[in-house]
């Protein structure tokens, strides 16, 4: 890396880190809080949604 | 438009595309490193750092992308209150916080031994701070409030008053003397930038941005799995 090697890798690992920390972050939020719905609907409390979630536009 | 306003449809359609553009972006991480370390020059003045720019600069574009999504879903959901569109907003601020923290930490990084300094108070690296500080701020506002309706119009308003700068970063280095570099992709008179390493920069930036994407689907669908679950909550609490 032509005597730049400090500052390079450092940035990729940089980007690495922030990138597949927020995917992974995204996905176990999506997962854990699809699948409480889900516990919540088949313990029998789900509700029909209000109006408002539905989004019946026009 | 109206159409994929409806939840079911337009997660329906979300989902379809999500393994797409998963698999296009990982391929263009591929692509886009193999090229970026392995198969394009260095710089004549810049040496082997200019391979931070692969890096560095997709970061910085994906975050002013992120920050125009964030401000046109606000704006959506001021207009036409539909749910969705507070929800992009909310989904787009922590990724677009993301990027912007990639921006700056890998800039910093090319700064030190171009410059000769890690930081610099010029017009476009303070610009890209307080992106990153509108972040950070349209975040802690939205979870302010008990009512999310009322905190996702909180943070809207924020979010279009913030948009002004989003054409300050972009033009910082034409506007005034800055030590940051001016454009060299996106001109009036095209790319000034050489051919092998304009290559590696749209391959990454082409990863970033489907990347974006992919996030953008997984948070609305956990945002979206929260609001059903407070509905659901307060539906059996008032039982």
């Amino acid at each position: 890396m032509g005597g730049y090697a400090a500052y390079v890798w450092p940035s990729y690992g940089i980007a690495a880190l922030v990138l597949i920390g927020l995917l992974i972050h995204s996905w176990t939020d999506a997962r854990r809080l699809e699948a409480e719905v889900a516990r919540l609907r088949e313990l029998g409390s789900d509700i029909r949604r209000p109006a408002d979630m539905r989004g019946d536009a026009p | 438009m109206h159409r994929f306003a409806n939840p079911t449809r337009f997660f329906r359609i979300a989902n379809a595309v999500l393994p797409v553009l998963a698999v296009v972006s990982a391929g263009l991480f591929a692509a886009g490193l193999y090229y970026a370390l392995f198969d394009s020059p260095a710089d004549y003045q810049q040496g082997e750092t200019v391979r931070i720019m692969y890096v560095h600069v997709p970061a910085a574009w994906a975050a002013l992308a992120c920050y125009a999504t964030m401000a046109l879903a606000g704006a959506s959901f001021l207009i036409w209150k539909h749910v969705l569109a507070d929800l992009a907003a909310r989904a787009a601020a922590p990724i677009g916080a993301g990027f912007t923290l990639i921006s700056l930490a890998t800039g910093s990084l090319w700064g030190q031994p171009m410059w000769g300094t890690w930081w610099v108070w010029d017009a476009r690296l303070t610009s890209v701070l307080i992106l990153f500080f509108l972040y950070l701020g349209y975040i802690a506002l939205v979870n302010a409030f008990d009512d999310p309706d009322r905190g996702g119009r909180a943070g809207a308003v924020l979010a279009l008053v913030g948009a002004v700068n989003v054409p300050i970063i972009k033009f910082s280095v034409d506007w005034w003397n800055t030590l940051h570099q001016p454009a060299s992709v996106l001109r009036m008179d095209g790319p000034s930038i050489a051919p092998e390493m304009l290559l590696p920069l749209l391959l990454m930036a082409g990863a970033y941005f489907t990347l974006f994407g992919v996030m953008m689907i997984l948070r609305l669908r956990g945002l979206y799995a929260g609001r059903r679950l407070r509905q659901m909550r307060l539906a059996a609490a008032s039982r």
